[in-house]
Parts: structure tokens; C-alpha cells; sequence
């Protein structure tokens, strides 16, 4: 049976070094509870090392934790990857890994903790994960959907890190499979600037648990899932986008 | 100043294009923010940028620029190069990194002739 969800495809966790502490996956979760969150992304800069505490945390709750990274390509756009599988967002983490240069300096740009269910630190993530991988956006894409992911453009209205501001427009043949808008700019006015060759998500992506939510993609679905997501992308078997709704 | 005095002057390796320099160049703009070249390069500037992904082909094209210079020798992929060389746009190439060579290339280029 088909019905709505309400999804937050981009939040972070503690572990990016630009997020607060308290991003710990119960929280996270306490919060998407309180605003009727569905489903929710998990995307990190160029990691997913807090995705299995995240799935942990969610499980006595209906919210479907998708494991995804915030990939910053060689470029510096930042592109979401997002997976139903773990073992996939991992196997993209490690290639990430292999092409970040760099050690986090945590006094510049924060800690990077990763922690289980309980919020409770294991160890902290030593790369530097705020910065820029050497792989090229279409490499980026590639390695995403190969993986049977959903690669998203992040936050195009933005000027910093996005496809927009850093390549000026969306090369010709680049298979993304929808961008995203943040919450500055609501999904319609996205779909007038932007065009409608791309389908168009709108995120929080929140870096603090009271922003979690403040804006958000409904989707037509059979369960919270990547693969329904992608149906509902291309208006297949009776999925579809609804609309972006601000809270 | 004609850009094949330019690339003379500082060595710059001509990538693609070389039949296109005999332009002559107005000034220079640095930017490696794609979309703030669009809003703010001039017709005749040559562009030093640091990026290599195709669409600096298409932006410089787009604003009619007279070459784009890539620095820190960050050569281009394929994509990039072919597209060059099917739009007739010059790709330089210098060592040198972007703050050196623009202050080179300012100082040469505000000489009176």
C-alpha cells in the first residue's frame, strides 16, 4: 500500500566537524520522532562511519535511516550519496578515504567523533573530512550510482559547495538523479530557477537538532526505502515527489 | 598585449588551441567559483583558476574570455582538453600558483607600452 513520507534526505551527525555534539543518533532520532520525519538521511562530510549507531538508534522507532555521505568532489561541489545498504555507503567511504588528503585539525574545524547508539564516543575520525576528495564530480556521480545509489546535487541555491556556484551550470550528460534545494529557497521557486530536467528535493541539512526537519521532501511510497525513493524520482509504479514542505 | 607575447613572456604551456592566440588580451580575472566568473570576468581577460573540470570551457567561451590559464600545473583531463580544442579556447598551463601569476601578470599587463 502506497502512502506519504516525510523525508529529510540531508542531516549530519556529530561526526562532521561542523556539527554540534548534540547530533547523537538518539537525539537525532528524538527529534525526527517530534517533527514527523519518516525517513532521514544520513550525510556526512566524506563519511558514514555514524550510520550503523544511527540505524541502532532508530529502531524502536518507524523512521527509516538511509546511509548516505556528503561527497565533496575535487571541484569542492558536494554531492549526496545515499544507499539502502550499508556495505555500499562503505564501499564508497573507503575510495573516499583513499582520495582525501589531509589530517582534521580539531581546534579549526571540530571534532569528529564516532559513536554508537548511545552517543558514547569509540574513537575519533582522524581524516580530514571538511576537505575536498580528488575526485572529479563525474568520478564522484559514477562511484554513487554504480553502487546502486541515489546521487543527489546538494543545496544548488547556495553559492558555497554547490554545482551551481562552483561549475556555474549542470554539465550536459552528468546522471544525477534529482538536486536538492536548501531551506533558503522553497522547492517551487528551485523548480522555476533551476528547471525541471532534474527532479528537485528540498533538506534541512541540519548541523543542530533544532533544524532537523525545518524543511523536507514528502514522497508517495510503499516504505521508506532508496529504491522507492528512485521510483518515486521517475514517477514509476505509482511514486512520486509530492512536494517540499517547510515546518 | 597580445597573448602570444603573454605565453612567450611566462613560458605558459599552450595545451590547446595555439592557433588562437594572437588575440589581444584586456586584463586578467582570478576565480576558481565558476559562477562568479560568469557575473564578473571581461571580454579579453585571460582567467586564472585552478579548475580543470570542462565547464571552464564553456564559461569562457560564454564570456568570449581570451584564454584560461590553469596554475599550479593542473592539467586538464580529456573531456576537458577535447572540449578546448572543438571550441577553440587556449588552455595555458604554469608551476606557478595563482597569487604568484596574477601578480606577474598584473604588473605586465598595466605596463605602458
Amino acid at each position: 500500500m502506497l502512502r506519504a513520507f516525510r523525508a529529510d534526505l540531508h542531516i549530519h551527525t556529530c561526526l562532521s566537524p561542523c556539527a554540534e555534539l548534540e547530533m547523537s543518533p538518539r537525539g537525532i532520532i528524538r527529534t525526527a520522532s517530534e517533527k514527523e520525519i519518516d525517513i532521514l538521511g544520513i550525510c556526512d562530510h566524506n563519511s558514514a562511519e555514524n550510520v550503523p549507531a544511527m540505524r541502532h538508534a532508530a529502531r524502536p522507532f518507524r523512521i527509516s535511516v538511509l546511509a548516505g555521505m556528503e561527497v565533496t568532489s575535487q571541484e569542492e561541489v558536494h554531492v549526496l550519496g545515499l544507499f539502502d545498504s550499508l556495505d555500499s555507503a562503505l564501499g564508497l567511504q573507503e575510495i573516499v578515504y583513499a582520495h582525501l588528503p589531509g589530517e582534521n585539525d580539531e581546534d579549526a574545524f571540530g571534532v569528529q567523533p564516532v559513536v554508537n547508539e548511545e552517543g558514547e564516543i569509540l574513537r575519533f575520525n582522524e581524516k580530514l573530512l571538511i576537505g575536498a576528495t580528488t575526485l572529479d564530480l563525474e568520478e564522484v556521480v559514477s562511484l554513487i550510482r554504480s553502487r546502486g545509489g541515489l546521487a543527489i546535487a546538494a543545496h544548488i541555491d547556495r553559492e558555497g559547495f554547490s554545482i551551481i556556484g562552483q561549475l556555474a551550470f549542470i554539465p550536459a550528460a552528468l546522471p544525477l538523479d534529482a538536486l536538492e534545494t536548501s531551506p533558503a529557497m522553497p522547492i517551487e521557486t528551485a523548480r522555476q530557477k533551476f528547471g525541471s530536467r532534474f527532479p528537485m528535493t528540498s533538506a534541512s541539512d541540519a548541523h543542530r537538532l533544532d533544524e532537523i526537519g525545518r524543511s523536507s521532501t514528502s514522497f508517495w511510497l510503499a516504505e521508506g526505502t532508496v529504491a522507492e525513493i528512485r521510483k518515486a524520482l521517475v514517477r514509476q509504479d505509482g511514486r512520486k515527489v509530492m512536494n517540499g514542505k517547510e515546518s | 598585449m597580445k597573448l602570444r607575447d603573454i605565453a612567450d613572456t611566462f613560458d605558459f604551456k599552450v595545451l590547446t588551441a595555439p592557433d588562437k592566440l594572437d588575440v589581444e588580451v584586456s586584463g586578467g580575472y582570478t576565480s576558481d567559483l565558476l559562477s562568479d566568473v560568469m557575473a564578473n570576468s571581461r571580454p579579453g581577460n585571460i582567467w586564472i583558476t585552478l579548475q580543470t573540470h570542462q565547464n571552464i570551457v564553456a564559461v569562457a567561451r560564454l564570456r568570449s574570455l581570451a584564454a584560461i590559464l590553469l596554475v599550479n600545473n593542473r592539467a586538464p583531463d580529456e573531456e576537458t582538453m577535447k572540449t578546448a580544442e572543438q571550441e577553440q579556447v587556449p588552455l595555458l598551463l604554469t608551476p606557478d600558483p595563482a597569487f604568484l601569476i596574477t601578480g606577474k601578470l598584473y604588473l605586465k599587463l598595466s605596463q605602458k607600452d
